[in-house]
């Protein structure tokens, strides 16, 4: 709660300068049905921030709008001062060289090579030589783990190496925050941990903020330096992993406990069970 | 009733509606045209993916019309004590007609599907996004390049199979069923004038045209599931040919 308080802003100028990223009272909703319910975020520069919570509780939602990848239905996005929903693609495209992100399913371009990937952006925003480009490539796919493999597509790799070539291609720009959509997901334990380390160290080494929605409670809270828990569109707690760890709230300690009992509810029939097993013969009943 | 008509309704609309949201992407893709970086590259790699790809079934189809036509015509022309307007008619019906609608036929087929389904699987595989998030509009770099080249290749590709099915039918008219050579290419001269050839070649322009706008469009709106990226494939075949055969109607309207 102090760290949510620490977090005010008297003015959304105040508060882009306070924080890398600020979402302010951010709605979105989907051809009506809301997924997102007045979100206030801020997103600390440097740190590793992991915004979890379960299955369609607005998560990836959540991180498309701090990227600028979707607008909000209302509500503003502060980035370096500029709101990112309400700029320009040619001035939000200057800012996206300060941003990288690894997608859930890694998103490499399938037509390209592991080095072609990594060096995309590189070859796109930047007038560098053939040679600088091969070491910057050859260092951030040594970063991951993957030096020596430059050659193989897309299509050849496992989907833990997938994740860590998407990795080093949104580090090719040396950005200043990296979004992170489910990292581990799909991944087996081993490969899901050299992810998570990686993000972990990365961070720590680059100096760079990391956004991470993951419903991974245990890699979430043992890499994030600050939490952020959704349900329902709503963020319903936010703090350091301890004190989320520590939280007393039923609805936290069900969900990083992994209780299917509890406020929040497992089942989202919206009919009595008894009446969708009796069928049209419920009212005869 | 009232119900039957308030689905036609809406059926209509939609329809309506998505033209319209067709339209607005082909041309917010087409005024990317000369936004830096120019995609000169992208559209020269995409022209040689739809262009070279296509070409040896726009030749075949191209052969085998031209060769058809030869023999119905000669079966026809024969009955009347004609068949010295062989050429003329081959020449005429190829150039006019066949050669615009039948290559861009084939080409929906060839490469107006892959098209579609490569930008589905890109959606699918949030490949799109990815390029969103890397400062590269895809609109620019995906989306046009694939408009410019079915525009650009279709003319040149109807060409070529109104120069190969004049060529088979030459050869079937002339060298199988004994046509005289000197009246069957004299038949294709006299009838033949550059307004036909302004007529295939603007023909192709907009059917090429149509088939970049409406593969893409169908490829960028799939749903984002396999049976999404199958069912928009389908779609963009359907309704690209459908389109072609009606704007040749409407074209021809306005041409006679």
């Amino acid at each position: 709660m102090a760290l949510m308080e620490t977090m005010e802003f008297s003015s959304p100028s105040d508060s882009a300068r306070a924080a890398l990223i600020r979402g302010d009272a951010l709605n979105k909703s989907f051809n009506g049905v809301p997924a997102l319910d007045r979100v206030d975020i801020a997103i600390r520069e440097g740190a590793i921030t992991a915004i979890m919570g379960g299955s369609g509780s607005g998560k990836t939602t959540l991180l498309r709008l701090l990227s600028g990848l979707e607008p909000p239905t209302s509500g503003h996005v502060w980035f370096e001062g500029e709101d990112l929903a309400h700029i320009k693609r040619k001035r939000l495209y200057d800012l996206r060289a300060k941003m990288g992100m690894v997608f859930q399913y890694s998103a490499l371009l399938n037509s390209l090579d592991v080095y072609e990937n990594v060096a995309f952006t590189l070859r796109e925003h930047t007038r560098l030589d053939e040679t600088t480009i091969r070491t910057i490539v050859t260092m951030k796919l040594e970063q991951v783990g993957l030096r020596g493999f430059e050659r193989l597509m897309p299509s050849e790799l496992s989907g833990g190496m997938a994740k860590r070539v998407a990795f080093a291609r949104a580090l090719a720009m040396d950005p200043k925050v990296v979004f992170f959509d489910e990292p581990t997901s799909g991944l087996d334990p081993i490969s899901a941990g050299v992810v998570t380390t990686l993000i972990h160290d990365l961070t720590r080494k680059t100096h760079m903020t990391s956004i991470v929605v993951t419903h991974d409670v245990q890699a979430g809270l043992a890499i994030a330096d600050h939490v952020v828990l959704l349900w329902q569109g709503k963020i319903i707690a936010e703090g350091s992993a301890e004190s989320i760890r520590q939280s007393s709230d039923e609805r936290v300690r069900q969900f990083i406990e992994g209780r299917p009992d509890g406020p929040i509810p497992f089942s989202r029939s919206q009919t009595p069970y008894l009446a969708d097993l009796l069928g049209p013969t419920a009212k005869a009943v | 009733m009232v119900n039957f008509l308030g689905s036609l309704g809406r059926w209509f609309f939609g329809v309506l509606h998505k033209l319209g949201d067709a339209a607005i992407l082909g041309a917010s893709a087409l005024a990317l045209f000369f936004a830096k970086p120019w995609q000169g590259r992208h559209f020269i790699l995409q022209m040689h993916a739809v262009g070279v790809g296509s070409l040896v079934i726009i030749a075949i189809t191209g052969a085998f019309t031209g060769m058809v036509l030869s023999l119905e015509g000669y079966y026809t022309l024969s009955k009347l004590g004609s068949e010295s307007a062989l050429g003329a008619g081959v020449a005429l019906t190829i150039i006019r007609e066949l050669g615009p609608v039948l290559g861009a036929l084939m080409m929906t087929g060839r490469a107006g599907s892959s098209i579609t389904a490569e930008i589905g699987i890109m959606r699918v595989t949030e490949q799109l996004d990815a390029l969103e998030m890397m400062a590269v509009n895809p609109k620019a770099r995906i989306i046009l390049p694939r408009i410019v080249a079915t525009t650009l290749s279709l003319p040149l590709l109807v060409f070529i199979f109104c120069m190969v099915g004049m060529f088979f039918g030459y050869l079937i008219g002339v060298e199988l069923l004994g046509v005289n050579s000197g009246a069957f290419i004299s038949g294709m001269e006299s009838m033949i004038d550059t307004r036909d050839v302004r007529i295939c070649s603007e023909k192709s322009l907009v059917f090429g045209l149509l088939i970049g706008v409406v593969c893409t469009f169908l490829g960028q709106r799939a749903a984002p599931t396999t049976e999404g990226v199958a069912r928009a494939t389908t779609q963009a075949v359907v309704i690209a040919s459908v389109g072609i055969l009606v704007l040749d109607y409407v074209m021809n309207s306005f041409y006679l």
